[in-house]
């Protein structure tokens, strides 16, 4: 099988991802991709041409060695699939899942120039999802200790790549996240039916099991400051994530039924008040609920709005879907999903009742101009152009900023304008033996940027522990 | 797990329970709070921190059983556990090193206005508490803040105390004069009120707000107030801030979000579902 021509290979038609039907899945939160049975995941991996110079590993923020572990499934050896994977990215059932396969791997793929790319992302899932199916335990020996302590704090994807590295280079390691369950954004953030709480869960276990320590309903800055924990550990490595929601500074803001999409988020998936009963933190279930953005945030949140029973669920988008910053696919199942596009629209002002809940959005029409910094048409408001938007509930997802919960306590640590911590190549902050990561130097970037931050800190770290 | 090694009945819907949580009672200040879950599934929960005892390693969480999660919280028994708890959150109170100090606490609010008393009489500060409840019962803290200066008692039937509001005896004790801070917890009409009484006194006023919260580190933005015509975080940014600029209208008006929510909660739990836990 393995010895397919190139001409062969050609012949072979990107395969599809099973996933539940849209009208049905518009009701639950199971997963929307089901994954890639083995037969179709061989047959997707023998696309694969092997290229000697691999565009695709160049566009990967972490560089795996995409056509090593391909063609290891096109092999059919899927444990040796798994223990090359593993090598290179540590959490890639949770990668295979979110990434922004077309900006990175698959928009790099020389076979994405005249048709369709390999279909790297489900193919990652599949090794990744079958590797924790078949249990494989890494063959690697337990590392000797060397007697050095290090301080973990966050437990997003940037923390939890850290601690793994970290111990299995004989470091005693010490998580600490401030949440009552460790995951960051992947079990606050990110909805059951695009990444099973399950999933994270076992990471973390895997984790707990290689003997990382992780303390829950610690929050640094407050339990513990930054200079405290310089005492007793020889290293830090800060990964507390972007944090503070950012609000739309428009009158009616505080109106009741206004959610920030990290609370509506947080509150359905942390807290668990998808559950149809018993759940006992609340949310409001709008029937019209008006979600504001265009990321995966937004959509994350509007999907959400839909499963909990929404006859509408809106996308407020001043742009058009092309400059939308979502993953391609979030916004094709969104569509499929019934979630209604209301782009080139942006909100002047929440609308509400006599006793302050909202009812609807006031909006304005768009066009869009040159194109701005980012190289994104600027969008530019239509004169008179102005209508209400009637909804019950409005989800704010325009964006984060850093929380300076944490930094406030260390005065002597270097942040840019924006309050992100300021590092060096390896991220070292400016106070020696103290690195950070992810979102909070980033802002807001993506689990693949901040799985990369976790594992080049965690290098870096060894490197200064040595020394 | 933090364990609980002491439960005390304060007052008809007020209970006091003592929890293991050293690192919490070796550091925390005055006007902290912590956030609680008590098993796997609850809700978070905002709890004053309303004293803590280092050498034991508690601290003392007063809760008003209003909701199903506090009637949970409260159904739990010396030797139960609670599952999560973590802090201190928050800012800690702003203490003035000298002068004369009003405290005032309506309710459960006492509770949080003790810590500040205690803190204030140990910098040499003179306190008058001035607490209030319904009835004779209702009224907490009232042993505790003897010790740390004057009380006056005030409840609505005269049981106990002055008969009246809170309001009557504090604008008695400001118009005598010399005080140079107040703080008040309680209700948000009763906060509302003392920052409308002291406002032509010209005294600084702390009020604590306790809006719905969700994580208590900044994240989610659900605790969001308005201070002076800025969007504040008060898990993070408070929860004490000038009551003379805080808009408790919209305060009392965010509280409401989930009234209907609560009540269908309350009314199950009335029922058969109390076996939960
Ligand atoms: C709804 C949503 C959907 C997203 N979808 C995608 C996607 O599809 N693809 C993608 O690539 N990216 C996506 N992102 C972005 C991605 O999740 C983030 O870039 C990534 O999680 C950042 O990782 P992190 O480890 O830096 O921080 P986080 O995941 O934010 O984790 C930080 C952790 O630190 C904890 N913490 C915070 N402060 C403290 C403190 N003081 N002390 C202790 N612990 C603290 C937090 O509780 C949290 O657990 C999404 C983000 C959101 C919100
Ligand atoms: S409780 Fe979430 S930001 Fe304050």
């Amino acid at each position: 099988m393995s010895t397919l021509s190139a001409k062969e290979r050609m012949q072979i038609t990107r395969q599809s991802m099973p996933e539940q039907d849209a009208a049905e899945r518009s009701r639950n939160f199971q997963e929307v991709n089901l994954g890639f049975p083995e037969q179709l995941a061989l047959l997707e991996a023998q696309r694969c041409l092997q290229c000697k110079a691999a565009k695709c590993m160049q566009g990967c923020p972490v560089m795996v060695n995409i056509p090593r572990f391909v063609s290891l499934v096109a092999q059919g050896d899927m444990a040796g699939a798994a223990k090359s994977l593993m090598g290179d990215n540590a959490l890639p059932s949770v990668s295979g899942r979110v990434c922004p396969q077309e900006q990175q791997c698959e928009g790099s793929c020389i076979r994405g120039v005249k048709g369709q790319p390999v279909a790297i992302g489900y193919l990652e899932r599949f090794v990744a999802d079958w590797a924790r199916n078949h249990g494989t335990v890494s063959d690697e020996a337990q590392p000797a200790p060397t007697g050095k302590k290090v301080a973990v704090i966050g437990g997003g994807p940037a923390g939890l790549t850290a601690a793994g590295e970290l111990v299995k280079k004989g470091h005693d390691v010490t998580l600490y996240e401030a949440l009552h369950k460790p995951g960051g954004v992947l079990v606050y953030g990110i909805p059951e039916f695009r990444l099973p709480k399950k999933i994270v869960a076992s990471e973390v276990d895997r984790l707990t099991k290689a003997g990382v320590k992780i303390e829950c309903n610690v929050v640094i800055g407050r339990t513990y400051t930054i200079p405290e924990l310089r005492e007793r550990f020889d290293a830090i490595f800060i990964a507390n994530g972007a944090g503070l929601p950012v609000f739309m500074n428009v009158p009616g803001e505080n109106f009741k039924g206004v959610y920030a999409a990290n609370e509506y988020l947080t509150r359905v998936n942390l807290m668990e008040a998808y559950h149809a009963e018993g759940a006992n933190t609340p949310v409001l279930k709008g029937q019209r609920v008006a979600v504001v953005g265009g990321g995966n945030v937004a959509m994350d949140a509007v999907r959400t709005a839909k499963r909990l029973g929404a006859e509408k669920a809106m996308i407020v988008y001043r742009r058009t879907k092309e400059e939308m910053p979502a993953r391609a696919e979030e916004v094709h199942h969104a569509g499929q999903e019934g979630v209604d596009f209301q782009l080139l629209v942006a909100p002047l002002e929440v609308v509400g009742d006599e006793k302050r809940w909202v009812k609807g959005l006031k909006c304005e029409r768009m066009e869009l101009g040159e194109p701005d910094a980012s190289g994104r048409r600027r969008p530019q408001p239509v004169a008179g152009s102005e209508f209400i938007l009637d909804c019950d509930v409005v989800v704010v997802a325009i964006g984060t900023k850093a929380n300076p919960l944490l930094t406030a306590t260390c005065p002597e640590m270097k942040l840019n304008k924006r309050g992100n911590i300021e590092t060096d190549e390896a991220g070292m902050t400016s106070i020696p033996g103290v690195f950070a990561g992810g979102d909070i130097v980033r802002g807001a970037a993506t689990v693949i940027l901040a799985m990369g931050d976790g594992k080049r800190a965690a290098q870096a770290i060894d490197a200064y522990l040595k020394k | 797990m933090h364990k609980i090694l002491a439960k005390k009945q304060l007052s008809p819907n007020v209970t006091r329970l003592d929890v293991l949580a050293p690192r919490i009672a070796e550091i925390k200040q005055p006007g902290q709070f912590v956030i609680v879950r008590a098993q796997e599934g609850g809700e978070r929960i905002p709890l004053t921190i309303a004293d803590a005892d280092p050498a034991k390693g508690t601290i003392a969480l007063v809760i008003q059983a209003v909701g199903k999660s506090t009637r949970e919280l409260v159904a739990l028994e010396v030797c139960d556990a609670i599952r999560d708890v973590s802090g201190p959150l928050g800012h800690p109170t702003e203490l003035i090193a000298s002068g004369r100090a009003l405290c005032i606490g309506g309710g459960v609010g006492t509770a949080v206005v003790h810590p500040i008393a205690k803190a204030l009489h140990a910098k040499g500060v003179q306190v008058t508490s001035v607490i209030g409840g319904r009835a004779k019962e209702w009224v907490i803290f009232e042993d505790d803040l003897q010790k740390c200066g004057d009380v006056i008692v005030c409840t609505d039937d005269g049981s106990h105390g002055r008969k009246g509001f809170v309001t009557d005896a504090a604008k008695e004790v400001l118009t005598a004069g010399g005080i140079d801070i107040v703080y008040a917890v309680g209700p948000v009409p009763m906060m509302r009120a003392v920052a409308n009484l002291t406002r032509p006194f010209g005294v600084h006023t702390v009020v604590s707000l306790n809006p719905v919260m969700v994580d208590g580190t900044g994240m989610c933005g659900g605790c969001r107030v308005e201070v002076g015509g800025e969007t504040k975080f008060a898990c993070v940014d408070g929860p004490e801030f000038d009551g003379h600029k805080v808009d408790f209208d919209l305060l009392a008006d965010r509280l409401q979000t989930y009234r209907e929510f609560e009540q269908r909660a309350n009314a199950c739990a009335d029922g058969q579902c109390r076996i939960r836990r």
